[in-house]
């Protein structure tokens, strides 16, 4: 399939720190990419080097058949961006959002107009054309400025963290759209950093961290060639006198603060032992994108 | 700093989106925008002129007034302009991340940068014109002559507005904003003949005036405002288009090196 996204050596450092530090990508057509990372792993500063909003100090970037930054701004005529932070205009309407916006594209007026009931439906925001950016929720925000990236009609979307701060009923909706835009033939690069969501949404996925991509894949692909499938989450009193019995039940154990992780192809014998033990509490469940993300980049905090 | 920061910015027309931006939002708030343009100078026009000018009686055979009004339509314009390119510009590029929103699209910081030089030359020409309209309605102005005044009233503008983007780039916050009105705009007006003829004052003191952009904007309007045209009008366009030009150069360099890193 053709690439939608070429990325070849790229390298960019801000004074002493090197911020990309030799990232490889190559997203075809019509995916759903997801790329991950902790916080300041390099993802934006990827997404912008991308974008052709700052010079890479070395490497190759392809966007939809454009070398950029070189021929960043055509290549942006077919591109939409969804931003981390919020940028609609505060002192515009939703409307006068979409309409200005579309001005920097070039598109004239009326092509804008007859789209827009289009886009207002999409955002979910139909009859609110005239309502003040200020009047909206959080998630009618994020759907708006999902509406904005679309105004050119993009055939690649960039979303920098797009459900960051949302709740969990905004969090549904615009994983809908972005399955609707994936549907229409779309391609979508997003970055997050909640591992449902690219399990959700991602046909593949790779993890970013210290300015590098250190595995990628499908969800599938990396969680079953990182990570033993059954997960049991142990906790409770008994939990530093039983900790040796599990190491001999699962084929892999990490305490983590008061709870004990057991990794196995088989929980059976695990969950066996924990069976009538009021003094450990447990949770079994399958192994999941987080757990290949913990153990890739560690656990310790990143801020 | 890389070279490319100093490579010449790339102007197209796709700035005057950015323009039409601000033309809009400014639409909203255009009656008491234009208000605040009149009201301001006129206060102290007439409070100096008038009170003033009962003191100092004629100043070269013309009214305190009159001198007056061509140095305050020089200094309003240069205010409106300032204001544009440093409170309003650093909102949309570091408050309200306008810029990063324009600059997702097929455009450039150049546009951008552009975009807001002239939207803040058009600000200083509406606010030059209504301090003109003031003035003919005293009296103050005699026409066709003064009609001259109006290109050079949008020169000032593009040149305090090439300005106020350079400190825009530099800024750190608002209150950054207030050293170079205090330290640079206030004394500018003090040293271009506004409020009083820099020609008595030391030889010293008049070349820094010179050198002033501001007061090279007076000397053109105010004879113009008289009925009359002034002297060494290239030599003051000159240094008006030298401003303009320098000052968006140097905006457009020091924005790339804070914004494209």
């Amino acid at each position: 399939m053709k690439a939608a996204l070429q990325v070849r050596g790229l390298r960019k450092s801000f004074g002493e720190r090197e911020v990309v530090a030799g990232v490889e990508l190559e997203i075809a057509a019509g995916e759903c990419f997801g790329l991950l990372g902790p916080n300041g792993a390099g993802k934006t500063t990827t997404l912008k080097l991308c974008l052709g909003l700052a010079e890479p100090d070395a490497g190759e970037i392809r966007l939809l058949d454009h070398a950029v930054p070189a021929h960043a701004r055509e290549a942006r005529e077919k591109v939409g961006v969804v931003p981390q932070f919020d940028n609609l205009d505060p002192d515009f309407s939703v409307a006068e959002n979409l309409l200005v916006y579309s001005r920097y594209f070039g598109l004239p007026g009326r092509d804008i107009a007859a789209r827009m009931p289009q886009l207002l439906e999409f955002a979910g925001l139909t009859g609110r054309a005239g309502a003040k950016i200020q009047t909206l929720s959080g998630g009618m925000k994020r759907r708006l400025t999902l509406a904005r990236a679309l105004v050119n009609d993009p055939q690649l979307l960039f979303m920098d963290e797009p459900t960051t701060g949302l709740d969990p009923q905004a969090r549904h909706l615009i994983w809908e759209r972005l399955r609707s835009l994936t549907q229409q033939g779309r391609t979508i690069l997003l970055t997050t950093h909640f591992m449902e969501e690219a399990e959700r949404l991602c046909s593949r996925v790779a993890v970013m961290d210290h300015g590098r991509i250190i595995a990628s894949g499908t969800p599938r692909e990396l969680i079953a060639r990182t990570i033993e499938p059954q997960v049991v989450e142990v906790h409770g009193q008994g939990l530093d006198a039983w900790a040796a019995e599990a190491s001999r039940l699962a084929l892999r154990c990490e305490r983590v603060g008061e709870t004990l992780f057991c990794y196995a192809n088989d929980g059976e014998p695990v969950l066996a032992a924990l069976r009538g033990r009021a003094d450990l509490g447990y949770l079994h469940r399958p192994a999941n994108l987080e757990d290949v993300f913990l153990r890739l980049t560690g656990r310790d905090l990143r801020d | 700093m890389k070279p490319r920061f100093y490579a010449l910015p790339a102007l197209s027309a796709r700035f005057i989106a950015v323009w039409q931006r601000h033309f809009l939002v400014w639409r909203k708030l255009a009656i008491p925008s234009i208000l605040g343009n009149l009201a301001d100078p006129l206060i102290m026009l007439f409070g100096l002129g008038y009170g003033l000018g009962s003191v100092l009686g004629n100043m070269g055979g013309t009214s305190y007034f009159a001198y007056l009004a061509g140095g305050f339509l020089g200094s309003s314009t240069m205010m409106a302009a300032s204001f544009e390119a440093l409170f309003s510009a650093f909102s949309r590029m570091h408050v309200q991340r306008t810029w990063e929103a324009i600059v997702n699209a097929p455009m450039t910081l150049e546009d951008v940068l552009a975009g807001e030089w002239a939207w803040a030359a058009t600000k200083a020409l509406s606010a030059g014109l209504c301090m003109l309209a003031v003035v003919a309605v005293v009296g103050y102005a005699s026409f066709p002559h003064s009609l001259a005044a109006i290109p050079v009233l949008a020169l000032i503008g593009l040149a305090f507005g090439g300005l106020g983007l350079c400190i825009n780039a530099l800024a750190t916050g608002y209150d950054f904003f207030s050293y170079y009105m205090t330290l640079v705009l206030t004394p500018m007006m003090l040293l271009s003949g506004v409020f009083f003829p820099i020609d008595p004052l030391p030889a010293a003191v008049r070349l820094v005036a010179e050198i002033l952009p501001l007061y090279h904007g007076i000397e053109l309007v105010r004879p113009m405002l008289a009925g009359g045209w002034p002297t060494q009008v290239l030599l003051h366009l000159a240094v008006l288009c030298a401003y303009a030009a320098g000052g968006f150069y140097l905006a457009t360099v020091l924005t790339r090196r804070r914004l494209l890193t």
